[in-house]
This record gives structure tokens, sequence and C-alpha cells, in this order.
């Protein structure tokens, strides 16, 4: 039975992560070809980074990505703030609304937004599908992330600090930013690398909305995909690999710290 | 200021989601005073403090702080400070930084300021735990950071929202006369809010006893204790058995079948009164001395005194007595003229003072319900 247990396991990791481990292990394939394996070379991430498209791809998308996070976590942060302050049944539609876009699939979304764009283009002269539909389009779908990782934390604070801040001769802007800020920081963060992840993930909704000229990795990869196979895609979505799951092991090393941190004061509440 | 208030409220009303929390309330405050709000939650003691410390406008009226009308002026422009039920200490601030906090916001010094904090933290017996997580600290603790904090930008008003509720007994007692200690050395106005009474009794120089969002009496400790205004505050006060009587003539009350000589005059001739008596102010004699004689319900033993249930011609009086008594004595009750105290009826006549219902475990009961419905006062 344990040995079943583990050999069930070892299938389950096996079939998850068995293409990426062969992606990356042909992406270093000294030769084109998607069987032989020549020997170990850096050749097609020489390549990679000689090849004009991709690196101003992987420029729009980091642009686009770190942009469109730091505005969502902005607005998202201040959403979650007057959120929470609002009365239990206007609170409840609010997080509905927020929440209709995270489940609601992303094809419907890309091309709903693209429909409007399309729909206020066609009336301004002047304006043209680009970077600027594409940040407004990643900005969009990361706020309610943002707003689903702040929240909590501001629930999970003594509401009178705020007030506390105030009686001690301090205005409310800066009781806001010196005692409330500090206490839902984790979830800020927390917030901006989900949003900049999301946004460097995504393919669908940057198909849809981001014409011509402002073309996100996902996108340009996917193109390369029609034309004959180059290695070199393999050698990018290494690299993509590797730093997505960088970002993962830094979200989730915090959310471990914050957690015991909780169990802490919990228990010293209840002593 | 021709006067010594430091504090006016004028009228003030107040409705938060359509019901009414203070009815027309008028109080003033004098300077220096310990001033202390009792009543049961939702009596509306924790909102006037919010008014006075500006986090709540009241609907109509006039809040006049040393002679201004403060109505409009936010919470960081009041010369009050207040102490927050559960403290609300700033968590990712140490014991230092935390004291430091409203000095910092008025840009003192650096060399002022570790003065001030230091001398704050000595004040409460802290001294040495600068650089401590607030969240290492004992509820205790905590409560003299919270103390130290407010004290530290030298306020005119320090407010105490039922500050000692989280804290056990025995502490509780340490901290009530350490309170009282801090405050006669700083001579500053506290205003402090509580729904136990004797917290109340001990550190007050004015209690102002509170029910339904009105005012039920305002007085000295000894006052409210002796001389109650009505029902309402001689039960909320101590213990009372508070019957149903006549006020035949002045000096003379008729209650439980029988004249008594009492010290209470004014009252018109036969005007129907409330009459409280203490329990500890009934002396049990043989029943040939007595007054009054019933039999005995129940006893308790309280370690100073026993607390027994006598029914006289089906009342139930509660007397305390340092002699025991046995279930089934028939006993005589003896009462002095000094230990009568004759009160108006009121909205609150017939509804307190009967022991009829009493016993430990329904006491045990009530007190439970209490704590709860406190919550959302808070």
């Amino acid at each position: 039975m344990k040995l079943l247990s583990k050999v069930y396991n070892f299938l389950v990791f096996g079939f998850l992560y068995a293409p990426i481990a062969v992606m990356i292990v042909y992406s270093f394939n000294s030769e084109k070809s998607r069987t032989n394996f020549g020997s170990f070379s850096f050749r097609w991430y020489q390549e990679l980074f000689n090849d004009d498209i991709i690196l101003k791809s992987l420029y729009v998308s980091l642009l686009v990505a770190v942009l469109s996070a730091l505005a969502a976590t902005l607005i998202g942060t201040l959403a979650a703030v007057g959120i929470d302050s609002m009365k239990a049944p206007l609170k409840r539609a609010y997080l509905m609304v927020n929440n209709i876009p995270v489940v609601n699939p992303d094809i419907v979304t890309a091309v709903s937004m693209m429909i409007l764009f399309v729909f206020v283009i066609t009336r301004i002269n002047g304006l043209n599908m680009g970077f600027g539909t594409l940040l407004i389009a990643h900005i969009t779908f990361n706020i309610p992330y943002v707003i689903l990782s702040v929240l909590p934390k501001l629930r999970g604070m003594n509401s009178n600090i705020y007030d506390a801040a105030l009686d001690l001769g301090c205005p409310p802007l800066k009781s806001f930013m010196k005692v409330v800020v500090p206490e839902i920081l984790p979830g800020i963060i927390t917030g901006f690398i989900m949003a900049f992840t999301l946004s460097l993930d995504d393919f669908v909704i940057s198909y849809f909305n981001s014409g011509s000229t402002a073309q996100t990795l996902p996108v340009t990869i996917y193109s390369m995909t029609k034309r004959p196979y180059s290695p070199k895609i393999n050698a990018l979505s290494t690299l993509l690999f590797i730093s997505v799951m960088l970002l993962l092991v830094v979200v989730n090393i915090r959310q471990s710290a914050g957690v015991k941190k909780d169990k802490k004061t919990i228990k010293k509440e209840v002593r | 200021m021709t006067n010594n208030h430091i504090i006016d409220l004028k009228n003030i009303s107040v409705s938060l989601g359509g019901e009414q929390i203070l009815k027309n309330m008028n109080l003033y405050i004098n300077d220096k005073e310990f001033i202390t709000l009792l009543g049961p939650s939702g009596c509306g003691k924790t909102t006037t403090l919010r008014i006075i410390g500006g986090f709540l406008e009241p609907d109509e009226g006039d809040v006049i702080f040393g002679g201004k009308r403060v109505n409009g002026v936010p919470p960081h422009k009041r010369r009050v400070n207040t102490i927050f039920q559960r403290y609300a200490l700033f968590p990712h601030l140490n014991v230092f930084e935390n004291v430091a906090f409203g000095l910092r916001i008025k840009k003192l010094p650096e060399k002022e300021i570790r003065q001030t904090v230091d001398e704050m933290l000595k004040l409460v017996n802290l001294s040495g735990f600068d650089k401590r997580n607030v969240n290492s600290l004992s509820g205790g603790q905590q409560q003299r950071v919270a103390i130290a904090r407010a004290l530290a930008v030298n306020p005119k008003v320090l407010l105490l929202d039922e500050p000692l509720g989280a804290l056990d007994l025995k502490l509780r007692k340490d901290m009530q006369v350490e309170l009282k200690n801090i405050q006669q050395r700083l001579g500053i106005t506290f205003i402090y809010v509580t729904h136990d009474q004797e917290e109340a009794l001990s550190m007050s120089d004015t209690i102002v006893v509170m029910d339904g969002g009105v005012i039920q009496q305002i007085g000295s400790p000894l006052d409210i204790y002796n001389e109650p205004k009505n029902a309402f505050v001689a039960d909320f006060i101590g213990e009372s058995n508070i019957v149903d009587g006549v006020m035949v003539r002045d000096f003379c009350a008729e209650f439980a079948g029988s004249r008594f000589e009492c010290l209470d005059k004014g009252f018109s001739e036969r005007e129907a009164v409330d009459i409280v008596i203490r329990p500890e102010d009934v002396d049990v004699v043989p029943t040939e001395k007595g007054m009054l004689s019933g039999v005995v319900t129940s006893v308790t033993f309280k370690g100073v005194h026993f607390e027994i249930i006598v029914d006289v011609r089906g009342f139930k009086w509660m007397i305390q007595t340092t002699d025991y008594e046995a279930v089934g004595n028939v006993i005589g009750l003896r009462i002095e003229p000094d230990a009568i105290h004759v009160m108006k009826k009121s909205v609150y006549s017939g509804r307190y003072g009967d022991y009829s219902s009493f016993s430990d475990e329904i006491d045990m009961l009530s007190d439970t319900s209490y704590e709860e419905e406190s919550v959302p006062d808070e």
C-alpha cells in the first residue's frame, strides 16, 4: 500500500513535470533536433539574446507587468480599504462584483475588453490598439487579486489603531500611511507579486488587446510556434519558468511566515 | 472661563443606525476631576466618550472644550487623548516608538523625545522595556504602554474606555490604584468608562450613572451609593432591597406592613414611594425584638459575611450578616432610621430589588450574558 502510494505520487509529479524537464534539457541541446540530443551548449540562449523581436517583446512584457502591478496594487489597496469599511450587505455585494472577473473565463474578459476598446477607438481619431490598451487591460484584470490579498489583512487589524493615531495628533492621511499601511504591507506586497506574475503569465488577454505594436512575450512565442520550430523557444520558456518559480517561492515563504506570526499572536491572546 | 468646567456637553443627542443612543444629554466636567461614566452595555457611555474624543459628531447639541465649541474639530486637533479598549498599540513599533509616536508627530527634538518617553515609561513602571516588541508584552504591560503613549503628548483630558476590562481581577485592582495615583500626580482630568460599579466607586470623584442614553444620576460615590435617585441606580450600584412603600408623613415611612421612622422628608402625604435598604444595613435579631420577621430561605457564604435571603410576607430580602442562620430559621429584622432611603417612583419602579429569583446560579448566568452583550458596545 505504501509502495503503491509512492508510485502514484511519482506518476502524478512525473506527468506534471516531465514536459518541463524535457523542455529544459532540450534548451541546452547543441542541435536543432527535437529528438537527438547532441551535446550540452548555450547555443539557443545565445541566439535568443540576439533576437530583437523576442527581446522587444520581453521588454514589453516586463514593462507592462511592472506598471500594471504597480497601478493595480495602488488602486486595489485603496479599494480594499473602502470595501473593508462598508456595512455588511454592501460589502458582500462589492466582494461578489470583485470576484466575478476572477472566476470569469479569460477569453470572455479578453474579448469583451477588446470590443470595448474597438468601440472607443473607432469613435476617437488618433487612437490605436497598442501598449495603452494592453496596460489598461492588465491593470483591470489584476485589481481583483490585489483586493483579495489585502482585505484579509485589513480584517485582521485592530481597527482602533487608526483612531489611536488620530488621537495622538496625527492627521488622517498620515495616520493611514504610518499605522494602517505597515499593518497591511504583507498583503500589499503579496498582491503586487501576484499581479506581476499574472500579468507576465497572461496570454489570452494580451493576445486580444495588444494590437500589432506591443506584443508581449507569450504572444510572440505563440506566433513563433506557427513558423518553423526554433529551440530558442525552449531556452526562452526555461528562463520564464525559472523566474516564475522564484517569484512563487518568495510568495510562499512570505505567506507561511505570516501564518506563523499570526499563530504566535493568537497564542499570546489566549494566554 | 468663569467656571471650572473643562468640558461641557449641552443637549447632546445621537442616533446610530436609526437607534437613539443619547437623548438630550447635559453634562459638565470639572478640570482635574476623575469622573466615571457608569452603566450597562448599550447605555451610551462609550458613545459619550467618542463624542468628546471627536470620533463621532452629535446630531444635536454642543461640545464645549475649555470654553470653546469644538463640534466638527477632528480628533487629531483636540487636546484629549484616549486609552482604547484592547489598547490599540501599534504592532509594528516597539515600546519606545509607540510611546514616542505622538511626540514624533509634533516634530520635537530627538533628545526631548527620549527624555519624555523615559519619564513616561518610568511613570508606568516599564523602565527598560524600550526595545521590546509590544506583542510580546502581557495584557497589563500593554495597558501600561497605552497609558504612557497617551500621557506622553501631555493631554488636558484623558479618556479611558473600559481600560481594565481585559485584565484579570488581581491585576485590575492593582491598576485601579495605579491609575488613580497617576491621575492625582499629573493633575489631569480623567473621564473613565466602565460597567463595573466597584471600579467606579473606588476610583472616582464623580460618578455619572447612565441607562438608555439618559443620565440617571450624577454625584460622588458616597451620594450615589447612599442616596440613589431611582430603583435603577439603587440596583446597579451594589445590592439593594427595593420595596414599595408609602410616606405617611415626614420622617415616617410605611412598608412591609409596618411603620418605620426614617430621615427623609419633603414628600406629599401618603405618596407612594420606593424604599431602598442595603443588605448590610439590616440587623438580624431575635424574633421578638425585630421590627419585621421572616423565614430564611437560602444562605451563601461570601467570605467576610453570609448572604441570606429572608422571606418577609412574600417579599424576598437579601441580608448580609456575619452570624450564620440555618435555612428555615425564623428571624427578626431591625432597620435603623438612617438605613432607610426613600425614592420617588420612577419608570424603573418594580423592576428591581426583589431577590425572589435569586440564586448564585442565575447570577452567574446573567453575568456571562452581560459580558457578551458588551461586545457590540466596543
